[in-house]
Order: C-alpha cells, then sequence, then structure tokens
C-alpha cells in the first residue's frame, strides 16, 4: 500500500486546521483576503479542476511565510499562492508594477542623478503626481539613491580584498549597491577583520524576490539562473547581509520558479549565521571595543523566521558586551517589499505593523536591529526610531586591530 | 399531496427521478417514492463517468450506440452536470496493441468519434499518464455528476407538478384482480403508512428492483455485481483515461468535480449485502495498483475515501439457466410478460442512458394510456441548464459562487451570496447555497446535503465543517435542537468511507477528527 503521500507543494498534507489563517497577519486586518488556507490548498483543488477559480484576492498574500511556518503539516501554502499568481494573475497596475519590480534597471538608472533624484523624489509634487499617476502612496519616500554605487567602491578596493589568505563571495544585492553601500562596506571592514578577503560573484543580478511579487516570473527566471551559474562558480559560500535576498535564492527558485538549486542552496547562507558558525567551530573570534555601548531592539523579518536564522542574529549580537538588547515578538512589520508602497495597500500595511511598532516604543530602543531592509524602511517610517542591520552593528562594535590580530593565523 | 395519480414511480435514482420528470412533462400527475433519498443508490455510488460508449464498441455495439446518442444529448440538456472533458483509451506495454485497431473500428461502426493518436499527443493532451504507453485513442467521455444530475431531474419533475416522497418505502402493492392500481407506502423514520393509488407503477429501484418485482408478484432475476472505487483528494488527471483492453477492474479513471475516481471491481454479491457495502483491503490494492497503470502519480496520491455501488444486473429472459446478463437497457411491461397489470419494471442501462431508459418507460406508459405526447427532455434542458447560465458575470463571483455554479449551473441565481462565509470550507460551500438546498432540494440529513452541494466531501471528510453544517441545516430546518444528531449521524457515515483507506495523510485527518469529536461528543 502507499507509504507515503506525495502531492505538488506538500498540497494534500492539508489537515485543514486553519493555523495557517490564524498566524496570517494579513487576514487579521483585511476581510478580502481569504486566508492562506483558502487561498492556497482549498483554492488549489478548485484551480486544479479550473483556473478560473482563481481569486484576484490572492494579491494581498504579503508572502511573509508565516504560514508555512506555523503550519503542522509541512504545506507549502504561500508557495502555492505565488505559483497561481505568477501563473494568473494580473498586475492591477502594470506599469508601477514593473517599476516597483525592476529595482535593479531603476536602481542603475537613478545612481548617477542621486543628488537630483532624492531630492525630487522627495518633494511633495512628485509625491502626490507618483500618488495619483502610478498608485504609490504619497505617504512613502522612496529608500535614498547613493550616488557612488558599491560596486564601484568595491572596484577600486578589490586588488587589497586579493592579498587576504581567506576568501568568501559576497552576494551584495540592490538595495546595498543602489541605496546603502555603506553596509556593504561595513561587510567588507567585518570580513577583513576576521581575516578574509571579498570577492563579488562573476555576475549578480537582482534576486528577483518584488519580480516575483509583482508578477514577472519570467524576467525573475532569467535572473535566478544568472545568480545560480554564478553561486555554481563561486569557490567559497555566497554571503548575503539581507535574509530576503537569501531565502529568495535559498526558497523561492525552487519553491516558486520550480528551478533547481540544490547545488547552490547550501552555499547561500546569511552572513550572520555564517559567522555564528565559524565561532562556534573556533575558526573565527571577535573582539570588541570596550566603549562600545547601545540599546537596541532587535526585529525578526518574516523571511528570518522562515528560515529559522534569527537565533544566529540575536546570538551574534548578544556576544556584544556593551549591547542591551531587547527581543521583540515575532510581529510582521507590514511592509513586504514593495508590496507597502502601492497606495490600495498602504493602509493595510500601516495596520499589520501596529502591533510591532507599539512593541518598539514600549522598549524605547537608540536602534532597532534587522537583518530585512525593508523592514527597517518601514520600522524607520513609523517609528522614528534608526535601524540597522546586524552587520552594521558588529562592524561598529569589534574593536578591528584586535579582531585582526586574533584571527591573523 | 395527492392521493390518486396516473404514475408512481418507485426509486430515486438517475432513472426514477429522469421518469418522474419526463411523465410531468407529458402532463402525467406523477408520485416519486424514495425509501431514502435520490441518488442514494447505484446512482451515487458509481464514477460519474458520461460513457462515449467506446468502452462497450467492441462487445455491445447496441450498448454503444445508445451511449453516444445520449452523450450528445445530456451534453446539452445537462451542461450544469456534465464537464466535457474529452477522453483517452491508452494502450500499455502489456497489452496487445492490435485490440487498439479493432476497437477503434468497432467505435466508428457505432457512430462514436474515436480517433487514434501518437502516444506523444496523448502524453501532451494529458502529461499524467503512463508515460510507457504505446497506444492511445480520444473518445468523446465525459465526466458527469450524478448527484446533481438525479437532483436537477427531481427538481424539474417538481416543477412540472410531480409529487416526490423521500424517506418513504414500498411495504405492498394494492391490487385489483390482476391490476396494480397502487402502493402501500411507509414513512421510514415514523412508520406512518398510507395508500396511493395510481394508474401505473413504475418499478425504477435498480437493484432492489428485484424485491419490489416480488412484491408486486412478478419475478426479476438479477445478479447484484459489486463495484469498488476510490477517491483520490485531488484532480490527478484532467481526462477520463480508460485503458485500451477487454474491460476489466480498475481501468477507468474519471475526474469528478475536484477529485479524480479510479474503479472498479467487480464481484457477485448476496442480496443482504446491498444495503451495506463494504470495501475490502483486496479491493483497495487491486484499484491501486491497476489504477497506477493508468496514472502513475495515483500510487503516491492521497486517497480520501472507498466506497461501492451495486449494479442492478438482469439476467436474460430467454435464459433459464440465469447465467447469460443482459447489459443492455431492460423495459419489462409485466402485463404481458406476467400478466400482471398496471406494472412496468425498467432496469439494466447505465447512468448515461438514464434519459433514454425514462423515455421508453413514459413512451409505453403513454401508449397504454392512449395518449400522444411526444418526449421532450431531449430537448429541453435541465433546470440550471439553460444557455443563458453560460452568459452569467462569473469574473466578478467569489470562489463560493464559482463552486455553486459548477454545481447548480444557472440556480445560483437563486441562492443568497451576501455573505461569503463557507461553511465548508474545501468544498468552498456558502450558507446561501446550503439554504437554497434545503429550501428546494429536499435535503433532510447532512448525507442528503452532501448529495446536493458537496458538503463535508472534501479531503478532510468533514473534520472541520460538520458542526458548522449541522447547526445551519437544523436552523433551516426548524429544528435546531436536531443539530448534534445530525453532525453524529454524519461523522459516522463519513467514517464509513474513510475506514479501509485509512494510512498515509488520510490517517492523521481520521486521528485530528477522532481526537475533536470524542471530546465534543462524550
Amino acid at each position: 500500500m502507499q507509504e507515503t503521500n506525495i502531492s505538488p507543494a506538500n498540497l494534500e498534507m492539508c489537515l485543514k486546521c486553519n493555523i495557517c489563517t490564524d498566524v496570517c497577519p494579513m487576514y487579521a486586518v483585511n476581510p478580502a483576503y481569504p486566508g492562506p488556507k483558502q487561498a492556497g490548498p482549498d483554492g488549489e483543488r478548485y484551480r486544479l479542476k479550473d483556473p478560473e477559480f482563481f481569486d484576484a484576492a490572492l494579491k494581498y498574500c504579503l508572502n511573509c511565510k508565516r504560514c508555512e511556518v506555523a503550519c503542522p503539516s509541512g504545506v507549502k501554502v504561500a508557495d502555492i499562492i505565488a505559483v497561481n499568481r505568477l501563473k494568473y494573475g494580473k498586475p492591477s497596475h502594470p506599469l508601477r508594477d514593473r517599476m516597483l519590480a525592476s529595482t535593479d534597471f531603476v536602481g542603475s538608472m537613478a545612481s548617477p542623478f542621486a543628488p537630483v533624484a532624492n531630492p525630487v523624489l522627495g518633494l511633495g509634487v512628485t509625491k502626490s503626481v507618483m500618488d495619483g499617476v502610478l498608485g504609490i502612496s504619497e505617504h512613502r519616500t522612496f529608500p535614498k539613491y547613493s550616488s557612488k554605487k558599491f560596486v564601484t567602491w568595491f572596484k577600486r578596493h578589490a586588488a587589497e580584498q586579493e592579498q587576504f589568505p581567506r576568501q568568501i563571495h559576497y552576494f551584495h544585492g540592490c538595495y546595498v549597491n543602489y541605496n546603502y553601500p555603506q553596509l556593504g562596506k561595513d561587510f567588507v571592514r567585518l570580513m577583513n577583520a576576521c581575516g578574509y578577503g571579498v570577492k563579488l560573484l562573476e555576475k549578480e543580478k537582482c534576486c528577483g524576490v518584488a519580480l516575483i511579487a509583482n508578477g514577472f516570473g519570467d524576467q525573475a527566471t532569467k535572473q535566478a539562473k544568472i545568480n545560480l551559474e554564478s553561486i555554481g562558480k563561486a569557490d567559497t559560500e555566497v554571503l548575503t547581509t539581507s535574509s530576503t535576498c537569501s531565502f529568495t535564492m535559498r526558497d523561492e527558485y525552487e519553491g516558486v520558479l520550480g528551478l533547481d538549486n540544490s547545488k547552490q542552496r547550501n552555499k547561500i547562507l546569511l552572513t550572520t549565521k555564517w559567522l555564528f558558525d565559524k565561532i562556534e567551530a573556533g575558526e573565527i573570534k571577535l573582539a570588541f571595543k570596550e566603549d562600545f555601548k547601545m540599546k537596541a531592539a532587535y526585529h525578526t523579518a518574516c523571511h528570518m523566521s522562515k528560515m529559522g536564522w534569527q537565533q544566529y542574529s540575536i546570538r551574534l549580537l548578544k556576544m556584544i558586551p556593551g549591547l542591551e538588547l531587547t527581543v521583540l515578538g515575532q510581529h510582521c512589520c507590514g511592509i513586504s517589499g514593495t508590496f507597502g508602497f502601492k497606495k490600495e495597500n498602504y493602509e493595510f500595511s500601516k495596520e499589520i505593523g501596529q502591533t510591532l511598532f507599539d512593541d518598539i516604543k514600549a522598549a524605547a530602543p537608540e536602534t532597532v536591529i534587522t537583518d530585512c531592509e525593508t523592514c527597517k524602511w518601514q520600522i524607520e517610517q513609523f517609528t522614528k526610531v534608526p535601524t540597522f542591520n546586524p552587520i552594521n552593528i558588529l562592524a561598529q562594535a569589534i574593536d578591528f586591530e584586535k579582531t585582526q590580530t586574533l584571527n591573523a593565523n | 399531496m395527492k392521493t390518486e395519480y396516473d404514475v408512481i414511480i418507485i426509486g430515486g435514482g438517475a432513472t426514477g427521478a429522469g421518469t418522474a420528470r419526463d411523465c410531468a412533462m407529458r402532463g402525467l400527475k406523477t408520485l416519486l417514492v424514495e425509501r431514502a433519498d435520490i441518488a442514494d443508490g447505484a446512482s451515487g455510488r458509481n464514477h460519474g463517468l458520461l460513457h462515449s460508449g467506446a468502452r462497450y464498441a467492441v462487445n455491445d455495439r447496441e450498448s454503444a450506440a445508445e451511449c453516444i446518442g445520449e452523450n450528445l444529448i445530456l451534453r446539452r440538456i445537462a451542461a450544469s452536470c456534465v464537464e466535457p472533458t474529452e477522453g483517452l483509451f491508452i494502450t500499455l506495454p502489456e497489452d496487445d496493441l492490435a485490440y487498439q485497431a479493432k476497437f477503434v473500428e468497432c467505435c466508428k461502426a457505432a457512430g462514436i468519434k474515436a480517433e487514434a493518436i501518437d502516444p506523444k499527443l496523448a502524453l501532451r493532451l494529458e502529461p499524467e499518464i503512463n508515460p510507457e504507453i504505446i497506444g492511445a485513442v480520444k473518445v468523446p467521455d465525459a465526466s458527469v455528476d450524478p448527484f446533481r444530475l438525479v437532483a436537477a431531474n427531481v427538481l424539474d419533475a417538481r416543477l412540472h407538478g410531480a409529487d416526490i416522497l423521500t424517506g418513504w418505502e414500498v411495504v405492498e402493492f394494492i391490487k385489483e384482480m390482476v391490476t396494480i392500481t397502487g402502493v402501500r407506502i411507509r414513512n421510514v423514520k415514523t412508520g406512518e403508512t398510507k395508500a396511493v393509488r395510481a394508474h401505473y407503477t413504475v418499478n425504477a429501484a435498480g437493484i432492489w428492483g428485484a424485491h419490489i418485482a416480488e412484491l408486486a408478484g412478478a419475478h426479476i432475476g438479477m445478479l447484484p455485481s459489486k463495484g469498488a472505487l476510490l477517491v483520490f483528494g485531488h484532480r490527478a488527471a484532467k481526462m477520463v483515461i480508460n485503458r485500451c483492453r477487454k474491460p476489466a477492474n480498475a481501468d477507468i479513471l474519471v475526474p469528478g468535480d475536484v477529485v479524480s475516481v479510479i474503479g472498479t471491481t467487480s464481484d457477485k454479491v448476496p442480496f443482504e449485502e446491498c444495503d451495506d457495502m463494504k470495501v475490502t483491503r483486496r479491493e483497495v490494492e487491486i484499484l491501486l495498483t491497476e489504477g497506477s497503470k493508468l496514472v502513475p502519480s495515483l500510487a503516491s496520491t492521497r486517497i480520501i475515501r472507498a466506497y461501492a455501488g451495486v449494479r442492478p444486473l438482469v439476467a436474460d429472459d430467454s435464459d433459464p439457466s440465469g447465467r447469460n446478463v443482459s447489459r443492455g437497457i431492460v423495459l419489462l411491461d409485466h402485463s404481458t410478460r406476467d400478466g400482471i397489470r398496471g406494472f412496468i419494471s425498467i432496469t439494466g442501462g447505465k447512468l448515461t442512458t438514464y434519459r433514454l431508459m425514462a423515455e421508453m418507460t413514459t413512451d409505453l406508459i403513454c401508449r397504454k394510456l392512449g395518449l400522444e405526447r411526444p418526449c421532450e427532455t431531449a430537448i429541453k434542458p435541465l433546470p440550471g441548464s439553460e444557455k443563458e447560465a453560460e452568459r452569467l458575470p462569473k469574473k466578478t463571483w467569489s470562489v463560493g459562487q464559482k463552486a455553486a455554479f459548477g454545481r447548480h449551473g444557472g440556480l445560483v441565481g437563486e441562492m443568497d451570496f451576501k455573505s461569503s462565509e463557507e461553511i465548508c470550507e474545501c468544498e468552498h460551500v456558502t450558507r446561501g447555497e446550503i439554504a437554497y438546498a434545503v429550501r428546494e432540494l429536499g435535503v433532510k440529513t447532512l448525507d442528503d446535503l452532501r448529495r446536493r452541494t458537496r458538503v463535508g466531501m472534501g479531503t478532510c471528510q468533514s473534520s472541520f465543517c460538520v458542526l458548522r453544517a449541522a447547526k445551519v441545516l437544523a436552523e433551516e430546518l426548524g429544528t435546531p435542537e436536531a443539530a448534534e444528531q445530525l453532525a453524529k449521524d454524519f461523522l459516522r457515515e463519513r467514517w464509513k468511507g474513510i475506514k479501509p483507506v485509512c494510512w498515509g495523510d488520510q490517517i492523521r485527518e481520521a486521528e485530528h477528527m477522532r481526537n475533536l469529536y470524542k471530546e465534543a461528543f462524550k
């Protein structure tokens, strides 16, 4: 007889218990969203009969994957939803969605004009035009573009990096490259302190998370293939400083785009996980500045909890003697990447994040720490508390010389 | 309800319901009596296959020709119950490919459009079939929802003035000399009895028709043949998949609404077992092993249920040994056959040919009554299947409303979808659909409701909807205190089908269900 049941995305392992619906942040605030069970396995049985059963309300799924984390049966609830959105969904605002999804393209266009682009994007008149014409919420401000791309900076330092006896690859991602090169620089500094020189991939494309979310599956697949090829060629692990980039390349390439990433998956790691493991194994030692003092709160990004990696970041941060760290309860911040930028989603986005914002206010930290760049935007907008990546904090907190000496041999 | 009718029909299966509709449409005062619920017997326990006739083409050309004729009619008049999935007859390496040529030839002779296609094309049409096939024939098979087909016939019969009595059984025939002038019926639940009279009484009770005939003083040699089937949790293939060989066990896989059904087996069973069919482990093994040869993924697809029906096979009247079985339609005029007037039996046949059986029966009655009224069941669509239904603005509908349309066609117009609250989430059954079914489709129990709406037919087998559904049904029936009993009865009925296939994901589900209700129903 049958020993195991196999079904696409574990569709049939669903016992219909509704735990996924109970944890869904969108279901809690939006009555138009049928919830993950209905949108996922329940809807899937009917869509297999007739694609006409595709429900446009699936666009509300945040792809936070909390349903999958909660599911006691291992159903890939959000993958089912994401795959169907790619197959049957239509962008509600094609031009806007294309623009929001093309982080790579828009970034490379905006960066050279950053001194002009940033103030213009911040202007009230621009915002109301974007709101009216493009459907981008006027309450949102785009993350500032950097006038110098991370990659440009890195090229000037690539030769020094080659001098290190040990090497590690870095997948910087769009946000580091176009908006926030400082995070990339902090990463390089931290790796150098640990005795590692940094290499970039032969070719790097946007991981594609925004393309997947906005329904551009073909383009996402094209970029994913380029990334997988480069990662396959890399002779070391490939580290990222973004939980979402890691998650997308590890899980979404296979589960949503249907690509075989089995050879690359285990090489793609978030820096905090890699670093923690190395410290545990005694291969890397960190020394911290004696005068470093900070009161911070750590927010677990949804994709972090999907990977189950928040503990690495938290325990790493807890190694810093001068850091007073509050670990916040696991609540979605509500932005979900480009989702929160869309005019029609702004209120949901804000409402979903409210519990988190309240918790942050209660903890009253100087800074919030999180592994996700879009959580950072959301938290900064609604709490005004400056928000950083654990790598920023570690780079600030280590005693560079001492650490370098500890890791010299 | 009247006490005098032109026709009384015994049996609320497809044949009885179809006959009631035909009689009522021809202006006859009609009563349908069913001891349990409509489509409770073999009509609700089969593949849900609208035969193209191809399966019978080689051995029984007459049946094959009847099937294709009815297939084409039902696609029109029962559009809301039929899904034109089309079918394939595939030849596996272990089968004789020479049979395929003969098969195609016989199909053509019976008027069935059968087209041998390249196995590679077949795999493109239906990627789930066994990739090792050496031959494939495309035929106009389709999927038909037997519950809704019977319900639509009953509804239309009622709309044409027929009375429908479910939960009443025939206990005695009322005879005047050699003429049957009516029946005494008993309410199964209360035991109340009453007499109803009619010019003609039609026995359309399927396998139970043997017993009915005995009550009337006639004998029909019937051979109960059990057929077991398995239900898979989702659609494993979108076309009807048949094995191109001499008909045998487990060689048809049908996409039935959102599930797939493999069947059947064929075993003689004693009459005593017909009321309580249990699927055995051996049957499950045969179905799974043979089914996986058609569509390999079945070997690992979750099975949510097993069930069995009884074919009413009729021994050929011309063969005194009773061993020769007629697979075609059997219409018995007992006045010429047995000297019993006013009594007609209609049996044999298939779900696909139910309408033709009804037409033949009603023709005979009209002839006897000296009426010249043409049959219109082949041209007038069933309720919900009218052409206008196709033009409804489905794009803007909720999933629950779309699912209800799939089940009731144009009748969704009579349902209230103001609330999108789903009572059964697996099958997207909303409160409005349940209210409609109770109001218009004669629902008394949750099992009746299941046959009208798919409540509790999904992968959780009612684990999560049974209490909600019981409450809503009890309220709609006006007996809120009955809710708990309704729920218990339904859980028991569901368990019967789960038990033979309780492993894999289904055993987790069953354990979950048991733990939920062992507390709730202490």
